[in-house]
């Protein structure tokens, strides 16, 4: 009888903590996708201000800044799928990528200080997002590998734990981040 | 990234250290105080075997004092570090290095998963870092503006991403603790060596030669004041190579660290071989705060070498040892990225 009320009452304190930490990296999870979610708006905001800085030097380029508008439209009303939302901002990355590779070929634009600022804004920008996808891929591969173990895996209806999209990076996409990075080096001060 | 138990071990380990230092530090004072007291009481035994001097006052005193100064160097290390070197708070970002500053920063909090630290810039041409303050909640990163001028911007990002390090292991804990306790005890044993050289020996003398003559505690006062002042003479010494010790160690792992966050060891290679190129020594931060830099502001020699003097000596490991290391990780990144063509 006794024996029976002590398993019973374990039982129950395994199911709550097991309970509670499914919730804990559940909001983890949340919380990291959030700060991506900051930072892809910040990019979305920098972009009209560097496409209309730029847009009076680079008379002959309107293909490459309407590929850049395109896609930041685009990303913009993304479902806000995972998948989906690093399909666009993928897209996005790459399109800007061409828009830097071709601004290094305008010497008054490179000169300008404000071009200067933009382009280091949005690269460090870039950056964050980049971090705050390796924050958030680390969370959600843990949540998703809690789910799955046993026993864990018992209370995971209770959690109404669902496994969490890891963002994935299309190979051209991310491929075309470093070269712009390194065409964004700021020169070194004579 | 944050989660792994190696972390943990090293913030536990950092959390231990600090504490036994500030209980080493309190029970030296505790030594200082009541040493002095013993040689004070048996110094004072007169013919008959009474001692004239009962009260411990001085351990007392001294004591009460060691727990209060323990104490404000705890709350008020960090500010204390960063008067010292005068550093300026960057609250508003003018030039295009500081907003780079700030970005760069920003960028390592975020991949360190802790909150922004403050930003501190150091008016110094020579190129050097260092970051202070109790753990990743309140913590301050400071560069000189040597640094700003001088470094690329994957340098800088692998130059923070090392102070970053750090911060997240509470390295900056422990040392901005020992920092400012050691100063305290250089001040007090200078104070006392001074005071011992003047007129003070002379009444010292007076106390042991006078009185004890014959009541057998002169020889026990002796002995007691002989070992005080050997204490008081080593002190500082010990207590810089204790904290040197400590600092070794830590650099490797903080290089490790910023590896870690930036995916990038090449950028502190490149960065580390630039400050070290420029051998200047960096005037405005002190001996007292060397062990918190990213590299040894004085530009010592025995920094260089490897060895059981440099090992003593030395508050930084061997610039071309941690730069060999780094430029290792990178070619292990390489190769593991099947020899891709990184750009």
């Amino acid at each position: 009888m006794w024996l029976l009320l002590v398993i019973i009452v374990v039982v129950l304190v395994w199911v709550m903590m097991a309970y509670n930490g499914l919730i804990a990296l559940k909001n983890q999870t949340i919380n990291a996708w959030k700060q991506i979610d900051v930072q892809l708006k910040r990019r979305h905001d920098l972009i009209p201000n560097l496409v209309n800085t730029v847009k009076g030097s680079m008379e002959f380029e309107k293909d490459t800044l309407q590929a850049v508008i395109d896609a930041r439209s685009k990303a913009m009303s993304g479902g806000g799928g995972v998948k989906d939302t690093a399909a666009a901002e993928g897209a996005l990355t790459g399109a800007l990528g061409k828009l830097f590779v071709v601004m290094e070929q305008y010497p008054d634009l490179k000169s300008s200080q404000n071009v200067r600022d933009l382009q280091e804004e949005l690269s460090s920008t870039e950056n964050k997002i980049a971090f705050a996808r390796q924050l958030y891929n680390d969370v959600a591969t843990q949540y998703n590998t809690k789910q799955q173990q046993f026993p864990t895996n018992l209370v995971v209806g209770l959690a109404k734990a669902q496994i969490a999209e890891l963002w994935e990076i299309e190979d051209q996409a991310e491929r075309a981040v470093p070269q712009v990075d390194l065409s964004l080096k700021p020169k070194p001060q004579a | 990234m944050s989660g792994t138990p190696n972390l943990f071990e090293q913030q536990a380990r950092n959390r231990r250290q600090t504490t036994a230092w500030v209980v080493l530090f309190v029970l030296f004072f505790a030594w200082l105080g009541f040493g002095g007291d013993a040689a004070l009481y048996f110094g004072s035994v007169d013919q008959l075997g009474q001692a004239h001097y009962t009260v411990p006052w001085m351990g007392i005193v001294l004591t009460i004092i060691a727990c209060g100064v323990a104490w404000y160097s705890w709350t008020n290390g960090p500010t204390q570090v960063l008067w010292s070197t005068g550093a300026a708070e960057l609250f508003e970002p003018q030039t295009f290095e500081e907003k780079q500053l700030v970005n760069v920063v920003e960028e390592m909090a975020i991949a360190a998963g802790v909150p922004r630290p403050r930003i501190f810039v150091v008016s110094d041409p020579d190129p050097n870092a260092f970051a202070t303050g109790h753990g990743p909640g309140a913590a301050s990163i400071a560069v000189t503006s040597g640094l700003l001028q001088g470094l690329s911007r994957e340098e800088l990002q692998g130059v923070v991403g090392h102070e970053m390090g750090h911060i997240r292991n509470y390295d900056v804990r422990l040392m901005t603790t020992i920092a400012a306790l050691i100063g305290v005890i250089v001040v007090l044993s200078d104070g006392m060596g001074r005071m011992f050289r003047g007129g003070g020996g002379r009444g010292v003398g007076t106390l042991l030669g006078g009185r004890g003559k014959k009541g057998g505690g002169g020889a026990i006062a002796l002995v007691i004041l002989v070992l005080w002042l050997i204490t008081l003479i080593l002190a500082p010494l010990i207590s810089r190579l204790m904290a040197m010790a400590i600092s070794r160690n830590r650099e490797y792992l903080a290089d490790a660290t910023s590896a870690e966050l930036t995916r990038n060891p090449g950028g502190l290679a490149a960065a580390l071989e630039k400050i070290d190129a420029a051998d200047a020594p960096t005037t405005s931060i002190r001996s007292g705060v060397a062990h918190l830099c990213i590299a040894d502001p004085l530009g010592r020699s025995a920094n260089l070498k490897e060895g059981r003097l440099a090992d003593l000596f030395g508050t930084h490991p061997p610039m071309a040892k941690r730069i060999t290391i780094l430029k290792g990780m990178a070619y292990q990144q390489l190769k593991a990225a099947g020899q891709a063509p990184l750009g």
